[in-house]
């Protein structure tokens, strides 16, 4: 019985020919990436407590993304203490404001398809569209990686969520992320390894791939997979990586998944996630007449350069309504620089959308942009959980960044469609 | 390694890691953080729950982000177990490595609120002493049990790299 590509990969960093699934093992870790949030300023102190040293500071990678810009001294102290922690250890990936770390990450030229690498945050899964085994942990997990090198993994199912047919235009992969929640339930993967097959998958761009992986964390999956194939080695030649062989991270025909789920993306409508949870999915329609106060481009999810053009293509010619405002936090100084440069950041402007700071923002509550009590946002980010992005009573719809520029425009939700010419 | 007997907290499905440790209390100490725990879905618990007690989950126990402060937080209220039908995969982890038993129950939805447990991480039994009841769990791997009988993680590699 052949592999699925989960099994390949976990079984190349184990060490094996072969691993299955409910199998407990040791993997060596060839990258470990860590933020602000949950890096040095929890792992050092365990770092000490153990009188250890980081494995091997080259395969480190320290994003400062969560608390920036510092809004006050609490904030401006975690920062300092990254960026000590960054000196003292010698990591010479830090990434200091830039950029979100999911972003950042493969923009650097630090992933390559077949590696096993782990992550300080659960959108880690996002890695997994460049065919590496990337997931998320804890920070006393990543001291434990940091220490050894090694870390332990239950092999997990995998399931494969195949999509064939084209994409409507105004419908893009945080559709098909939404739809699966609703689909599947929030954490309905259970763990499992998703992987996204079928032949709409390969024609999509690496960042809508990448924000396909990205929300295997709403679906409870322990990763969210995608073969690499010509687009992938690509894209990683273009970011200064090295892409290596894209050929041996395929399941096999006769792979075992533990479900198989196909999708026609024909017939997708764009979708809306009502409060507060991704699961809560539904087409934008049935949502249509609800009044926004905040519409938010923002987040590793959400405002990628592939996101901010969707996001200029309703907003191009027209402005914000009356009593809404429109952030957008671009999720990398990469992505800024090329929306400045092909004229998107001045259709973002030009409708008067307010630019704020690379990072994660408002996303998870921390930086500037949160709601205050009984305010309405919608939203391009992953997760809408209740007091997320600001006061308990406000309430967050999850939706793509054509649908939240829609919403901009009209002052409540809307099929983005209506803003789009047909093409 | 029987554990000693203490009341169950029922809680329902998907219990995310916004709910046990609230975006707003991260940039503090573990002591604030706890002191708000679950407190969206029930105001009482971090206030009345006692060292020893139990936390029994839906599906999903934990699912979101791997901010491992939603483990630590449980672990400073003194809970001894956590028992679901299910956990989000990093929180398991997370709460394993914090030295916090998470017990993975099918019959994890027999339990009520206030029912006395005890649980056994050897066997993965979870007996309730109100109903008459034990459960099966499932067993934790042997160097997953090590862990967590060495109190966690770090103590484990301090015991292993001395
Ligand atoms: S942008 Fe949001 S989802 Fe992405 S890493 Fe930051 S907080 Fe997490």
């Amino acid at each position: 019985m052949g592999l699925t590509l989960a099994e390949k990969l976990i079984a190349r960093a184990a060490g094996r020919d072969e691993v299955r699934p409910g199998e407990t093992v040791t993997v060596r870790v060839d990258l470990a990436m860590m933020h602000d949030s949950s890096g040095p300023r929890r792992i050092a102190p365990i770092l000490e407590r153990l009188g250890a040293k980081v494995w091997d500071p080259e395969r480190i990678v320290l994003v400062s993304d969560h608390w920036v810009p510092a809004v006050d001294a609490q904030s401006a102290e975690i920062l300092a203490i990254t960026r000590r922690w960054a000196r003292e250890n010698n990591i010479e990936a830090f990434y200091d404001m830039v950029g979100i770390c999911h972003v950042v990450l493969p923009q650097g030229g630090h992933l390559r398809p077949g590696m096993f690498a782990v992550g300080g945050d659960s959108h880690s899964t996002t890695g997994g569209a460049f065919g590496c085994y990337m997931f998320g942990v804890g920070s006393t997990d990543m001291a434990g990686v940091l220490v050894t090198g090694e870390t332990w993994l239950k092999v997990p199912e995998s399931i494969a969520l195949d999509w064939s047919g084209k994409l409507q235009r105004g419908v893009c992969a945080k559709d098909i992320n939404l739809a699966l929640c609703a689909h599947l339930g929030l954490g309905g993967a259970e763990y499992a390894a998703v992987e996204f097959t079928g032949s709409l998958i390969a024609e999509l761009g690496m960042e809508e791939r990448m924000t396909l992986s990205n929300m295997a964390a709403e679906l409870g999956a322990q990763a969210g997979l995608i073969a690499p194939d010509e687009t992938t080695t690509e894209w990683l030649e273009a970011a200064g990586g090295n892409p290596g062989e894209a050929a041996p991270w395929r399941s096999d025909k006769d792979a075992e998944y533990s479900a198989t789920h196909e999708f026609d993306a024909g017939s997708l409508e764009p979708q809306v996630a009502a409060p507060h949870s991704p699961a809560n999915a539904a087409p934008a329609s049935s949502y249509k007449g609800v009044a926004i106060d905040q519409a938010y481009i923002g987040a590793c999810t959400g405002a990628k350069l592939a996101d901010l053009h969707m996001a200029a293509q309703v907003l191009d010619g027209r402005q914000v309504a009356r009593g809404t405002r429109l952030l957008v936090a671009p999720a990398s100084r990469r992505d800024m620089m090329q929306a400045d440069t092909d004229g998107t950041l001045a259709k973002l402007m030009g409708a008067g959308a307010i630019m704020m700071p690379i990072g994660c923002g408002a996303c998870a509550g921390f930086g500037g942009g949160v709601l205050a009590e009984d305010e309405v946002c919608i939203s391009s980010t992953s997760r809408n959980f209740q007091g997320r992005m600001g006061a308990q009573s406000s309430k967050v719809y999850l939706a793509s960044p054509y649908a939240v520029a829609a919403a901009a425009v009209a002052g409540e939700i809307r099929d983005p469609r209506e803003f789009l010419a047909k093409g | 390694m029987t554990g000693s007997e203490g009341a169950a907290w029922v809680f329902g499905d998907n219990i995310d890691t916004d709910q046990l440790a609230p975006g707003g209390t991260l940039k503090g100490g573990v002591e604030e953080g706890a002191s708000q725990c679950l407190r969206a879905v029930n105001p009482d618990f971090a206030g009345q729950v006692r060292k020893g007690d139990f936390v029994v989950g839906g599906r999903n126990f934990g699912i979101g982000s791997s901010r491992e402060q939603a483990a630590q937080a449980l672990c400073h209220l003194g809970v001894a177990a956590v028992i679901a039908p299910s956990f989000g995969g990093i929180f398991y982890r997370n709460a394993l490595n914090f030295g916090l038993l998470a017990l993975v129950c099918a019959e994890a939805g027999k339990i009520s609120q206030g029912d006395r447990l005890t649980a056994d991480p050897e066997t993965g039994e979870v007996r309730n002493l109100s109903r008459g009841e034990v459960y099966d769990c499932e067993p934790l791997p042997a160097h997953l049990l090590e862990i967590v009988s060495a109190g966690g993680l770090v103590p484990y590699l301090e015991r292993k790299l001395r």
